[in-house]
């Protein structure tokens, strides 16, 4: 019986609890000085990789986190370890050149490959891009099953069952390793980083790597031709009475 | 109930089509039991409900029992004046426009005139006919110079927001409500000086600041509501006083009107000031008996862009204070808030709210660590080396840090959730009080070993009390005693007074270390002041106020 060896992709992105705001020339959203934690689907992705463990119903032998993204991206990087990740591999991408979801996947193929992994969890989409097509297209290009939105996860053997929400309920699915599997928000409840981890993770190992070292380069696909931010909502108006409601409403032409 | 804040931040950015309501059902207490205590403990907010239900509306104002009624010793004092039609006609024209005066005395105003004349807590109610509401310093001096001619007792109000009852009438005082001056008069974005109205409430005030990357030296629960003029007033204390000290620092000129309606116009914008007495800091803390505060200038230091939060387990009183005196040398600072809970008060929010524990062992103390800065790396590493260094020396059993802004809050609400949750079984006797920290948590345990001794606490109904527990704000050695109850009972309220406060006495504390004096504590200020104090304070009343027409049979 084979032994689970997981990778674990995160991102860095904007705090969710932080309000984005767009830059002045409406390329971007601002990034300077905004609080910055790990996307929050992938925070769910590492602490199933190391509920797996615990639960051992399938040993696993290692939790590899995984991370291209600019050089802060190690902070998100020793938290997984923090949480429990063996190590962690750091691919230094930076801001400007923040790679598209096809790239990750591509990516994150090569990794899977010389990592030997037979199990990927990622969170099922980043929260500031919203795209949400990294999962299946690394399953698509590894040709490996995939159970995406997963809410519950169980492994035994090289057997797995997935339960997954969809639209009117729960579907549950089971199939066979090596597999991707994408997170959605029930699946678990994250752990906070423990101070003894915090201090152990300090010394497990991050490796530094580039897009070079996996024989890839640059490939954007899309221009980003303006970002907005919504529209503000404009706020109610009181009226005396209901004729002053009859004629406000006639005056906007509900009426 | 735990992932709730975290289901639905990430909802408001992550389409999800999704019910989400099965995790964000609050808790609900399942018992409320209307506030009849005769003690000066400060009581939990929404309780009253006479039959023990859960009611979902607050119960009609008219169920708050008349503070006149709970105090029978008070007599509305009778060289004061009713209230007559000609003084109504005068206030009229005076302050012109109609929404600036709420009369109840030519006509049925009651509903309108009810929230001027109850507090938030439901525990005080008093019977004015009339709130007047001036838009400028110098209405405000007519109103009080019209005030003393006629011997019209009064009592300023801002945001209605104490704990004392120090903001309502007791009879029928007029009540000065100052909301309508609510404008930000300057800032000064070099000095960080800021000159606003009195009736500007706290958390605008932050906003505003908060655009010009500053922010305000205070902070507290009900900063959507109260006003700066009442924080000055009352001399608010609240969270970031470890980090930006108390209001008698941070202000630096008042604007007052005196009772015969002088203007003192203090409104100085300096630091330094050595030119005689410094009466403006009579009026900080003066809980509106000597003047009525109409603006301040108040220095406001620049916001911080880094802030970290931490989480301990201690095993005993004497290593808490072993980490704060470590958190003082190490982080200096950057500490922004050393706050300690007792291992009983995160039980008690751990069964109420059933939110998970942040830690896996239990430890008879906890205390959670802020620290803010201006750079994310410096705090970073600064934090790390204080973490390892009390988890090497094991001052610190076991701890956990944020890693983003929602596990911030989440254990920020160990520490804020516990005054809601103490309420879950009915009520609670609270008491707020100054100490040496040494001797902190030694009047927990000991008003523990009183209740138990007299087999009052326990686990079933048969007992009144449910537990004691402490906790506060160990960076300004204040303590918040709380005693959990099913329901009020004389058996307790007799244990806990005057035992609590003599022990406060000796120990030379404070019996109201930020929540002031009102009416709640007017009585016994004689265990932290002494016959001389005292007098010398009434001196003062008597001295700007002849007549004692400002907020009467309160404060000393």
């Amino acid at each position: 019986m084979s032994k689970l060896r997981i990778l674990v992709p995160i991102k860095r992105v904007i705090d969710y609890a932080t309000k984005p705001h767009v830059n002045r020339t409406q390329t971007a959203v601002m990034t300077a000085n905004v609080k910055h934690s790990m996307n929050p689907f992938d925070e769910l992705s590492i602490e199933e990789a190391v509920r797996l463990r615990e639960r051992n119903t399938t040993p696993v032998e290692e939790i590899v986190a995984f991370s291209a993204g600019p050089p802060k991206a190690q902070d998100i990087l020793r938290t997984a370890m923090a949480i429990g990740a063996d190590r962690s591999i750091h691919v230094v991408v930076e801001e400007k050149d923040a790679l598209e979801p096809l790239g990750v996947a591509k990516l994150l193929q090569k990794v899977v490959d010389e990592q030997k992994s037979n199990l990927v969890i990622l969170g099922k989409q980043s929260i500031d891009d919203d795209a949400g097509q990294t999962g299946q297209m690394l399953a698509g290009l590894l040709n490996w099953a995939q159970a995406t939105q997963a809410s519950k996860v169980s492994i035994e053997g090289e057997s797995v069952t997935v339960t997954r929400e969809v639209d009117g309920g729960v579907e549950t699915l089971k199939t066979k390793l090596p597999m991707v599997i994408t997170t959605d928000l029930r699946l678990n409840e994250p752990r906070y980083a423990s101070l003894p981890n915090i201090m152990k993770a300090k010394k497990k190992k991050l490796e530094k790597k580039t897009l070079a070292d996996y024989g890839l380069a640059e490939n954007l696909k899309l221009k980003t031709i303006k970002v907005t931010e919504p529209p503000t909502r404009k706020g109610g108006v009181k009226v005396e009475d209901v004729d002053g409601m009859i004629s406000k409403l006639k005056e906007l032409g509900a009426l | 109930m735990a992932t709730s804040s975290r289901v639905l931040a990430s909802l408001r950015r992550v389409s999800v089509p999704r019910q989400a309501s099965p995790l964000l059902q609050r808790f609900q207490p399942a018992i409320r039991v209307r506030w009849a205590g005769t003690t000066s403990a400060t009581s939990e907010p929404h309780q009253p409900n006479e039959n023990g239900t859960v009611s979902s509306s607050p119960a009609p104002a008219k169920a708050i029992k008349l503070t006149s009624e709970t105090y029978p010793e008070l007599q509305r004092n009778s060289k004061f004046a009713k209230l007559s039609q000609d003084h109504v006609k005068y206030f009229q024209e005076l302050l012109g426009s109609e929404s600036a005066v709420v009369d109840g005395l030519s006509k049925d105003a009651s509903e309108d005139i009810e929230p001027f004349n109850s507090d938030w807590m439901r525990k005080y109610r008093g019977q004015t006919k009339l709130v007047l509401k001036p838009q400028s310093t110098q209405e405000v001096s007519s109103i009080l110079e019209y005030c003393n001619k006629n011997r019209l007792a009064v009592v300023p109000q801002g945001g209605n927001t104490g704990l004392v009852g120090g903001s309502v009438p007791v009879f029928d005082e007029i009540v000065i409500n100052l909301q309508k001056m609510n404008k930000i008069r300057a800032f000064d974005e070099v000095s960080g000086i800021l000159v606003a109205d009195a009736g500007v409430i706290l958390e605008v005030a932050d906003n505003f600041l908060a655009e010009k990357n500053h922010i305000f030296p205070l902070d507290l629960g009900a900063k959507g509501s109260c006003q700066i003029g009442g924080n000055v007033s009352t001399n608010a204390g609240g969270l970031r006083l470890l980090r930006y000290g108390s209001l008698h620092g941070n202000v630096l000129g008042i604007e007052a009107v005196l009772p015969d309606g002088t203007i003192m116009n203090d409104l100085s914008t300096l630091r330094k000031n050595n030119t005689g007495y410094d009466l403006k800091q009579l009026f900080i803390g003066g809980e509106g008996t000597i003047g009525i505060i109409t603006a301040i200038s108040i220095i406001c230091p620049q916001r911080s862009e880094a802030i970290n939060v931490a989480y301990f387990g201690l095993e005993s009183y004497e290593q808490v204070q072993k980490a704060f005196s470590e958190a003082k040398t190490q982080l200096s600072e950057i500490l922004s808030a050393f706050e300690l809970m007792d291992g009983r008060s995160q039980k008690i929010v751990n069964t109420v709210t059933g939110k998970r524990f942040p830690l896996e062992g239990e430890y008879p103390f906890y205390c959670l660590i802020e620290t803010s800065g201006s750079n994310t790396d410096h705090d970073s590493e600064k934090l790390q080396n204080f973490l390892e260094s009390v988890m090497e020396s094991s001052i610190v059993s076991d701890g956990v840090l944020a890693q983003d802004q929602t596990q911030i809050q989440d254990l920020w609400a160990y520490r804020e959730g516990i005054s809601e949750c103490l309420g879950h079984w009915g009520g609670v006797y609270k008491y707020d009080l100054s100490l040496p920290i040494s001797d902190l948590y030694e009047l927990v345990n000991d008003v523990r070993d009183r209740l138990i001794e007299a087999g009052v606490v326990g686990d079933d109904d048969s007992f009144p009390a449910v537990d004691v527990v402490g906790y506060g704000h160990m960076g300004d050695a204040n303590l918040h005693l709380n005693v959990a109850v099913r329901r009020y009972d004389k058996k307790v309220e007799k244990l806990l007074e005057p035992f609590v406060y003599e022990w406060v006495q000796r120990k030379n504390g404070s019996i109201s270390a930020e929540h002031g004096l009102g009416i709640a504590k007017k009585a016994y200020i004689g265990y932290s002041r002494d016959e001389t104090m005292i007098r010398l304070m009434k001196q003062i009343k008597n001295l700007y106020d002849p007549n004692g027409i400002m907020n009467p049979y309160k404060y000393i």
